[in-house]
C-alpha cells in the first residue's frame, strides 16, 4: 500500500509555500500541497474529483470555474433536434464541493506565474499551487471566416459551446418555414467533436422530417472526409433520403465569408442563402492556454504524453480539447479519460514516484435518429512520439449491421451520457 | 485502503485536523487501466444508466468476459473493439482493480 503521508508531501514539496488547509489550526499552514484545477468541463471537473479519489484527503484541491452551471456539449445536438431540454444537460459543482471536499471558486484565472507557482483571479484572489491543471477547452478563431465574429454568432449561431447558443439555433429551426434550407458550415481538422457536425445534421433532419418535411440541409465542409463518414452517409440514405446534402471542401464546400446583413454565406465561388445558417468556426485552445504561454504555433498546447505536463512550463498540466493529445480526438470523453490519467500521475508525482504507464479509452456515440446510434472507439497508449491508438483495437460500428444493433447503440448512447456525466460531476 | 471509500465517509475528519495519513490508491497502475471503464460503466463500475454495472462481477467473470470480447467469441457493440486494446496481463489487472469495489452501494 502506498500511503500518501504528510511527511511525503513535505519531502516532496520542500520549503515551498503552499496554501494552508482552510480552517484547520493543527495543520500548520504550508503543510498541505494544493492542486489548482482551472476549468470545470469534463477535463477539469473529472480531474479534481479523481485527484480526491486517488490521492485522498491529504491534499487541497481547488477548482476554478467561471460559471455556476455547466451545460454539456455532448448530447447538445439532441436539444437542437428537439429531443431533450437544455435543463437535462445542465450540471452544478455542488456534489464535487460537498462530497469530494473540492474548494470550488467561481472566478476566472487572469494570470499564471509559473515561476512562483501561483494564479491570480479576476476577483482579486491569488492562489499558490503545487501543481496546476488547466482544462480551458476551446476558443474560436473569429475572423477566420470573413465577417464571422462573435456578434455575427448572434445571427448565425455556432452552437459549439453549449448553452444560449444551443437554444438560439433550436429557436431558429423552430421558427423557420417548411421548405427552408439549413446550412451547417463545418470546419477543417482539428476541432472539438469531429463527428458533431454530422450528428447535428442528422438530428436536425429528424426534426425537419417530422415537422417541416419539405426542408433541406446543406453541409458546407472545409474537409473532403469526416468522422464515421460511411456510417453517416449510409444512414442518411436510409433515413433521410435526399434531405441532407454534403458539399466537400474540394467541391465548393470551403466557406470563406458570411454577410450577416444579407444573411448570406459564401463558399467556393457561390453565394448561398438559407433560413438558418449554423457556422462552426475554426478553433484554438481556450484563452487561458494562450495568456499563460502554454500554446505553441499550432494554437494548441504541447504536453508530455504520459502526464500532460506542459512542454513549455513545468508543474502545469494541460488536458482536454486544449492539449495536443496525439491521436486522441477532441471530445468530452477524451478529456474525461485524460483527466483521470492526469490525476493518477499527479498522485504518483506527489508520492515521489515516477509516472505510471498510462492508458486511455475514447468512446464517442453519435445519434442519427433517436433509435439509431453509431460509435467510434479506441484504446490509446503513450509512446515517445505521443499518444497513439492500439493497432488492431477500436474502430467504428460495423457498416453492415441490422437495425437492432443501431437501436442498441442508441440505448447505450443514453447510458454512456448518464455514466460519463455522473462520473464527472456527481 | 481503497480510493472508493473516500467519498463516503470521513472527509471532514480526515481533511480537518489530526488525520492526514490517508492512503492513496493502492494500485495506481490498476487505477489508470480501470478508470476509463467508468466513463461508460459508471464510477467504480456502478452504472447509472443502460450500460451494465461491472462492480459486482468476480475477477474471473471480468477476465472471462474481456477475453471473450477480445477473441470475438462474444459479440458486443463496442466491447469487442475495446477489449482488443489490452494484453491478458492488463485484463487481469483491470479485473483485480474492481474486486474491492464490490461492497459499493448502488446509487
Amino acid at each position: 500500500m502506498n500511503t500518501l503521508t504528510r511527511r511525503d508531501f513535505l519531502k516532496y514539496a520542500g520549503a515551498l509555500s503552499v496554501l494552508g488547509s482552510a480552517g484547520c489550526a493543527s495543520l500548520s499552514s504550508g503543510s498541505t500541497p494544493r492542486i489548482v484545477v482551472a476549468g470545470g468541463g469534463f477535463g477539469g471537473a473529472t480531474c479534481a474529483k479523481y485527484l480526491r479519489k486517488l490521492a485522498g484527503p491529504a491534499i487541497g484541491i481547488t477548482l476554478i470555474e467561471k460559471n455556476r452551471r455547466y451545460v454539456t456539449c455532448p448530447f447538445s445536438n439532441t436539444v437542437i433536434g428537439g429531443l431533450r431540454t437544455l435543463d437535462a444537460l445542465t450540471y452544478t459543482y455542488d456534489t464535487l464541493a460537498r462530497k469530494y471536499n473540492i474548494d470550488v471558486v467561481y472566478d476566472t484565472v487572469t494570470s499564471v506565474d509559473a515561476a512562483a507557482k501561483s494564479v491570480s483571479l479576476l476577483g482579486g484572489k491569488k492562489l499558490n499551487y503545487e501543481r496546476l491543471v488547466i482544462s480551458p477547452g476551446i476558443d474560436f478563431i473569429w475572423g477566420a471566416i470573413e465577417g464571422y465574429d462573435e456578434a455575427a454568432s448572434e445571427t448565425m449561431p455556432h452552437a459549439w459551446k453549449a448553452g444560449a447558443q444551443t437554444a438560439l439555433l433550436r429557436k431558429q429551426l423552430v421558427d423557420m418555414p417548411d421548405g427552408g434550407v439549413v446550412i451547417i458550415a463545418a470546419p477543417a481538422d482539428p476541432f472539438r467533436c469531429p463527428p458533431g457536425p454530422y450528428e447535428r445534421a442528422s438530428l436536425i433532419a429528424h426534426y425537419l422530417q417530422q415537422s417541416k418535411p419539405k426542408s433541406k440541409i446543406v453541409i458546407l465542409d472545409a474537409k473532403d472526409k469526416f468522422s464515421k463518414q460511411p456510417l453517416f452517409q449510409d444512414a442518411w440514405d436510409e433515413l433521410y433520403k435526399d434531405m441532407i446534402e454534403w458539399v466537400p471542401g474540394s467541391q465548393g464546400g470551403q466557406v470563406t465569408r458570411v454577410d450577416v446583413k444579407t444573411h448570406a454565406i459564401y463558399a467556393g465561388n457561390s453565394e448561398h442563402k438559407a433560413a438558418v445558417i449554423n457556422v462552426i468556426p475554426a478553433q484554438k485552445a481556450g484563452a487561458l492556454a494562450h495568456s499563460a504561454g502554454l500554446a505553441n504555433e499550432t494554437g494548441w498546447c504541447p504536453v508530455d504524453p504520459r502526464t500532460f505536463e506542459s512542454k513549455l512550463h513545468p508543474n502545469i498540466h494541460v488536458i482536454g480539447d486544449a492539449c495536443l493529445g496525439g491521436k486522441m480526438p477532441k471530445s468530452g470523453y477524451s478529456a474525461h479519460s485524460q483527466a483521470k490519467v492526469c490525476a493518477a500521475q499527479i498522485t504518483a508525482l506527489l508520492l515521489g514516484q515516477p509516472p505510471v504507464d498510462p492508458s486511455w479509452i475514447n468512446t464517442c456515440y453519435s445519434l442519427i435518429a433517436p433509435d439509431y446510434g453509431i460509435t467510434v472507439a479506441a484504446v490509446y497508449r503513450a509512446t515517445p512520439e505521443g499518444i497513439v491508438d492500439v493497432q488492431g483495437a477500436g474502430g467504428v460500428s460495423p457498416r453492415e449491421a441490422p437495425r437492432s444493433v443501431r437501436a442498441a447503440e442508441a440505448i447505450y448512447a443514453d447510458g454512456w451520457y448518464k455514466s460519463v456525466t455522473s462520473d464527472a460531476f456527481s | 485502503m481503497i480510493a472508493a471509500k473516500f467519498h463516503v465517509l470521513g472527509l471532514a475528519a480526515a481533511l480537518g485536523c489530526g488525520s492526514v495519513n490517508i492512503a492513496a490508491a493502492a494500485d495506481l497502475r490498476g487505477a489508470i487501466l480501470a478508470n476509463p471503464c467508468a466513463g461508460c460503466h459508471g464510477m467504480d463500475g456502478v452504472s447509472t444508466g443502460s450500460i451494465p454495472s461491472i462492480n459486482l462481477l468476480s475477477a474471473d467473470a471480468i477476465v472471462a468476459a474481456l477475453k471473450a470480447f477480445k477473441s470475438g467469441e462474444r459479440p458486443g457493440t463496442v466491447m469487442d473493439r475495446i477489449a482488443k486494446g489490452y494484453t491478458d496481463e492488463e485484463i487481469q489487472r483491470i479485473a483485480d482493480y474492481f474486486q474491492p469495489l464490490k461492497n459499493k452501494i448502488k446509487p
